[in-house]
């Protein structure tokens, strides 16, 4: 990486907008971002990525224009149709909110969604995260945050949708969200980010507080355009008797990366963690994971699972961490990898930690090509090869798509996957000229 | 319905170079039911995947017809296309992949009309008292035993292929899903003209599913061939009448 910052110096951090709080907290942050180490490649937690290759020099932070109205680009608006039946949403265009809505609903249960720029300190205070450049750039630059709190006992029928589109070229967004869902409280939240076909670089951060006895399910769904550079962070704490459901999803992006860490730290606590990904042309696809329980009788089950084509990438690391005390502790930890073309790799790594003897912990992962048995059942009953290898794809990702807690999005993906499965067909039949289909490609 | 013939001459095959399946004749016909009964490691399921194509199988020499369409030389899918159907021993579970979605894809691949399917699973659900439940799960996933084998039958009783192998669909089997299933196959010779090629270890398959030929099979070879009397002759004596060794009881 090159260890140039770019324009990304305190002085511009000073200059955007925001309550004097806010200022603070960016110029802080910009002040130690403009003194950090850069990672690199040789650092565990960045091997197998493609950090050394973003260079900061090619983006700028997105330029507001305090003075006139934020136009809302159709796209957001035809996006916000498919995503018509919630409880409230947050539109934003390059990291700026250009419009929010609560239902009625919500508004009498006192639910609150806004921008940072409403909100008050210490919003970002109440769960730990990870301190690196890229921790302190988010701040530094932050523009807009949507932050959504459910009050005690809350629930909400209908997610609330926060949409991000990204479509100035070489600049540089910062999305974050920010949930605090409430003692008993019960919600879902969609968060999707897409983009135009520009070079862009967006850093996004998702802060979840669950408290005691609450349920959130949080869906986040990555469909950036191939010249985006993404780098994601989600940390969730869990509270006592809460519940968390993630389920994340990565299609776009040229190389785009999401770092998830998830604590319990209440006794009886259970999450969730999901995620599908299908990576083709360039694209590296790079998940981090930590599993962490602190309190006793916890839960945690991890299921990613992803699929590799023409020259794609993908990298699975992930950790399961037992403090001392948290007895009682069942966790599992699975990741699955289809690698569909000889080109593409999947990596996958997965740990355990156990300071804590009464546990029960497992992990699996692996990858491979399309199952030559599945191919040979369905072929036995008169399935052409190429159909029915696009059925065992599609049935790999079935098998997890069927968990996510939006048939919206369930019907979404579907569609996208199919899109990407069948571009790649095409794509190696015309380089092949081999109509009977995908190549399978070698275990690695 | 026309006749058709399912023939199978001087054929030789194995795994990894070893040569298992030293010249198989069969001749088969619509509407008829030939057994292969032998004794464990006898050849008989490396026959069944080399006449539909299993990878890792390889033929040595010889050939396979239906109606004169050689077989060996096809895709797996083309085989099937071509009216040759197999109930495996141990059937593959495919996550994700409904019984429906796949049985669809079969009938629209052959230019039949995929929106006939589902009636027609249901019709054959009832008949072999296998629970709706699974028919919109992902293949054979979570199922029993017995369960994965009414399965298979069910399949065959949706394509009504011209033949159909087999490969020890009874082992596994608790006596009602035997009969259930034996008695299934036993209809479709006389529904659609099935015909069939069982490979079985025992003679109980053999009660409902009533055999024209029995052929006994051992070290590759079809050493013996009859009529249904075969089979109470081996039931009687087993495979010592041939002077081989077999340490199951060949009936249960």
């Amino acid at each position: 990486m090159n260890s140039n910052k770019g324009v990304f110096t305190p002085e511009q951090a000073e200059g955007l907008p925001g309550p004097k709080w806010l200022k603070t907290a960016r110029l802080a942050a910009a002040q130690r971002f403009s003194k950090a180490q850069l990672p690199s490649e040789a650092e565990e937690v960045w091997r197998y990525s493609r950090i050394d290759e973003l260079d900061l020099d090619k983006f700028h932070p997105f330029q507001v224009n305090v003075s006139s109205q934020a136009a809302i680009p159709d796209q957001l608006n035809s996006l916000l149709n498919s995503f018509s039946q919630n409880s409230g949403f947050l539109l934003f265009h390059n990291g700026q909110l250009v419009k929010k809505n609560l239902s009625q609903i919500a508004q009498d249960k006192q639910v609150k969604i806004g921008s940072v720029q409403e909100t008050r300190d210490g919003i970002f205070d109440s769960v730990p995260l990870i301190q690196d450049a890229f921790a302190d750039l988010s701040i530094a630059f932050l523009l807009d945050a949507a932050v959504i709190e459910i009050p005690t006992g809350v629930s909400l029928e209908d997610p609330i949708v926060i949409l991000h589109l990204v479509d100035e070229p070489n600049v540089a967004v910062f999305p974050r969200t920010v949930i605090r869902a409430g003692q008993g409280s019960s919600v879902r939240v969609i968060d999707h980010l897409t983009s135009t076909n520009v070079e862009a670089l967006v850093c996004s951060v998702s802060e979840l507080d669950v408290d005691e006895a609450a349920n959130l399910t949080y869906l986040f769904n990555q469909d950036l355009g191939p010249k985006v550079w993404q780098l994601g962070y989600q940390s969730s704490q869990v509270g006592k008797d809460a519940s968390f459901e993630s389920f994340t999803t990565f299609l776009g992006g040229d190389y785009a990366r999401m770092r998830t860490d998830s604590r319990l730290v209440g006794q009886g606590g259970s999450v969730k963690l999901l995620a599908a990904y299908y990576g083709d042309g360039s694209q590296v696809h790079d998940f981090r994971t930590l599993q962490e329980h602190s309190a006793p009788k916890t839960t945690s089950e991890l299921l990613f699972k992803g699929a590799v084509q023409g020259k794609a990438r993908s990298v699975y690391s992930g950790l399961i961490k037992v403090d001392n005390g948290a007895s009682g502790t069942n966790a599992f930890q699975t990741n699955r990898n289809l690698v569909l073309s000889e080109g593409a790799h999947a990596y996958s790594v997965p740990n355990l930690e156990i300071d804590e003897n009464e546990v029960s912990c497992s992990h699996a992962s692996a990858v491979g090509p399309i199952d030559k048995d599945h191919l040979y059942y369905l072929e036995s009953r008169g399935i052409p090869t190429e159909v029915a290898e696009r059925l065992i794809v599609l049935g790999f990702f079935e098998d997890i798509l069927s968990r996510n807690a939006s048939s919206q999005l369930q019907d979404w993906l579907r569609e996208s996957i199919a899109k990407k499965l069948n571009a790649g067909f095409k794509i190696i039949a015309d380089l092949e000229n081999k109509p009977e289909g995908l190549k399978v490609g070698s275990e690695i | 319905m026309t006749s058709s013939t399912f023939k199978v001459s001087g054929l030789r095959a194995g795994i990894l170079g070893k040569e298992i399946v030293k010249g198989i004749d069969l001749e088969i016909h619509s509407g008829q039911v030939h057994a292969i009964m032998g004794p464990n490691g006898s050849g008989k399921s490396t026959l069944s995947h080399v006449l539909m194509g299993r990878p890792g199988y390889e033929v040595i020499s010889g050939s396979a017809t239906i109606d004169g369409i050689e077989l060996l030389g096809m895709p797996i899918w083309q085989r099937a296309q071509a009216g040759l159907f197999i109930a495996l021993q141990y059937p593959i579970e495919v996550p994700g992949v409904s019984l429906e979605n796949a049985l669809g894809e079969a009938f629209a691949a052959r230019g039949q009309d995929r929106s006939m399917v589902y009636e027609k699973v249901l019709a054959e659900a009832k008949r072999l008292d296998f629970d709706e439940k699974f028919l919109s799960r992902s293949l054979n996933v979570d199922l029993s035993g017995g369960e994965k084998k009414r399965n298979e039958t069910l399949q065959l009783g949706v394509l009504e292929p011209k033949f159909a192998i087999l490969d020890e669909i009874d082992s596994g089997l608790d006596i009602d899903a035997l009969r259930d299933v034996s008695r299934r196959i036993e209809a479709a010779t006389t529904e659609f003209s099935l015909g069939v090629l069982a490979i079985t270890h025992y003679s109980r398959l053999l009660k409902e599913l009533k055999p024209d030929v029995i052929h006994v099979m051992a070290g590759g070879k079809i050493i013996d061939t009859g009529g249904p009397e075969l089979a109470d002759k081996l039931e009687k004596t087993g495979y010592s009448a041939y002077g081989l060794k077999d340490e199951e009881p060949i009936v249960i």
